[in-house]
């Protein structure tokens, strides 16, 4: 190329244009954004019943005398969606493998997987917690843990494991058949095609899916309170039960607001890039 | 006879890479032009920049007298009149091979489900797939799959064809009948304008054939002076590589 491009006239015209176009759309979001929360606002604030809302909800000094105890208590919270989630993902994984497996001598093991799964995702999550956290300790048997923070966990990790097993299996069986034949054509075994070529497709495919589960787990860590472990809403309960105030619930609504954003937008992101990959191959 | 198509100065680039570079083309009513130019030369690209799916950097396309390059002007308008098919096929795998056809005459132009079921089932018959109206996609070959492509972008009754390699998946077997296809609908009048590898097929349908090379249209003449007297050097090169001496 012997001389440097510069964009023409029509060209400048057309970036005038577009320009244009995207600051009025811009203008649009953002009128539209303001009208919408503004209008919320008023019809909120405006209500009859606002003011005694406001007191028995939103009341600053009861949020700040709440805000230790529901903040030890939310540690409980955190702790146990970060131990319940690597485990729900090795359990749900190895379930949802069993449930794919074509050997006959695995057969049984299917079984147990599907009954498993079909049983822990018809039981209420909540009714599982209260079941094993009073249940389990009450046999009494020998060398099972007594502590009901403990079962309200593996409570948590049953009923989200079948959930998520699903999503595993659904996506196993995304993977196109011509995937599984060109592993088996070159001698791969069938569990080395899995290992190697099936699962991680799969996986890289239900990321997001997978993270909207464990934003839904974060929120539900709060289900322990049932089993009366103390955690943030048990906390916030035990405040408000004392002092005939509700602030400290909102308190914990923030705690979990602020706790599952991140991960909620992450979700977002990544659907957005798979999307767009799939978008640039496929037009 | 003013052009149909006209394309003038369009420049693309990808970051820094430009791709086409002050591409200039003209297509009459009833042309069939090929794009030819080894791989990477842009020939995709300037389809999709032809269908507007993709925004150019510069230069204008003009098609029917009126700039469809402009920001303002409704991609989907445009797409109303200009038909494309992919070289991967791209059927709707949930939709039959009718409801393929008659899912943009119905729901974009307007026409009832029985006219545009017997619209669907003429044109499917006239290319020899009758027998497979009620089928899904992936119960055809490629051949197949890729002639109801074609007949679901004729199903619209396209004022231009747009045909991006649409036998680079096909295997040598196969080339052949979708091919007679494309060579039917040039006896026809279609106006087209297709990327093609088919050197002996670029022969025998273009009314004028364009090499690409580096994102520039090197070289534009009818088939009879491209093939057997090429201008530039870069043509007889390429020319030598793909033509079987
Ligand atoms: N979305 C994209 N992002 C970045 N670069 C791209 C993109 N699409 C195409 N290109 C580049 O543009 C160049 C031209 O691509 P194009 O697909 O038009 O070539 P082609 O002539 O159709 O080649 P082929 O004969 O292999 O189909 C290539 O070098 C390619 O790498
Ligand atoms: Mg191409």
């Amino acid at each position: 190329m012997s001389t440097v491009w510069a964009p023409s006239e029509r060209e400048q015209e057309r970036r005038r244009i577009r320009r244009r176009q995207r600051a009025r759309s811009v203008l649009i979001a953002t009128l539209v954004t303001v009208g919408v929360f503004v209008g919320l606002g008023v019809a909120v604030t405006g209500s009859p019943g606002w003011p005694s809302v406001q007191e028995l909800f939103f009341n600053g000094f009861h949020a700040r005398e709440s805000f230790d105890a529901v903040l030890e208590g939310f540690w409980i919270n955190v702790k146990l969606f970060l131990i319940c989630q690597p485990v729900i993902l090795v359990l749900a994984l190895g379930v949802a493998l069993a449930r794919t497996a074509r050997s006959a001598w695995l057969v049984p093991v299917r079984l147990l997987a599907a009954l498993y799964t079909d049983v822990f995702r018809g039981i209420p999550t909540i009714l599982l917690v209260i079941l094993l956290a009073f249940g389990v300790p009450a046999l009494r048997l020998e060398g099972l843990p007594t502590d009901r923070l403990f079962w309200a966990g593996v409570a948590l990790v049953l009923s989200y494991g079948a959930y998520v097993a699903e999503v595993f299996r659904s996506g196993i069986d995304s993977i196109h058949p011509s995937q599984i034949a060109s592993a088996e054509a070159l001698a791969l075994s069938r569990a080395q095609t899995m290992r190697h070529v099936v699962v991680p497709q799969a996986v890289r495919r239900v990321v997001p899916p997978l993270l909207n589960d464990f934003v839904s787990l974060q929120k539900d860590t709060a289900l322990v309170a049932a089993a009366g472990v103390f955690d943030a809403v048990f906390a916030a309960r035990d405040y408000g039960n004392f002092n005939f105030n509700y602030t400290p619930l909102v308190v914990v609504a923030g705690f979990f607001v602020v706790m599952t954003v991140p991960l909620a937008r992450l979700t977002d992101w990544l659907q957005r890039r798979y999307a767009e990959r799939e978008r640039a191959g496929a037009r | 006879m003013s052009a149909l198509l006209e394309v003038r100065g369009v420049r693309k680039s990808y970051g820094d890479r430009v791709v086409l570079d002050d591409v200039s083309l003209d297509v009459a009513a009833h042309d069939v032009i090929c794009l030819i130019g080894s791989s990477g030369s842009g020939k995709s690209t300037l389809l999709r920049c032809i269908d507007l799916l993709e925004d150019i950097d510069d230069g204008v396309i003009r098609f029917d007298g009126s700039e469809i390059s402009d920001p303002r002007v409704d991609p989907r308008e445009v797409r109303r009149q200009i038909g494309m098919v992919f070289q991967a096929y791209n059927l709707f795998p949930h939709l039959s091979v009718l409801d393929n056809c008659t899912l943009s005459p119905r729901r974009v132009h307007g026409l009832s489900k029985r006219e545009a079921e017997d619209r669907a089932r003429d044109l499917l018959a006239t290319f020899g797939l009758s027998d497979h109206v009620d089928k899904h996609p992936d119960r055809l070959s490629g051949g197949q799959q890729q002639r109801v492509a074609l007949v679901r972008a004729l199903c619209t009754r396209p004022a231009l064809l747009l045909l991006d390699e649409i036998t680079a998946a096909l295997d040598p077997e196969l080339i052949g009948e979708v091919l007679t296809i494309v060579r039917q609908l040039a006896e026809r009048g279609t106006t087209m304008v297709l990327a093609t590898h088919e050197m002996s097929f670029a022969r025998e349908v273009a009314t004028s054939v364009c090499f690409l090379s580096e994102g520039r249209i090197l070289e534009q003449g009818p088939p009879a002076e491209i093939f057997s007297n090429p201008r530039e050097e870069r043509t007889r090169q390429f020319l030598r590589r793909v033509l079987p001496s």
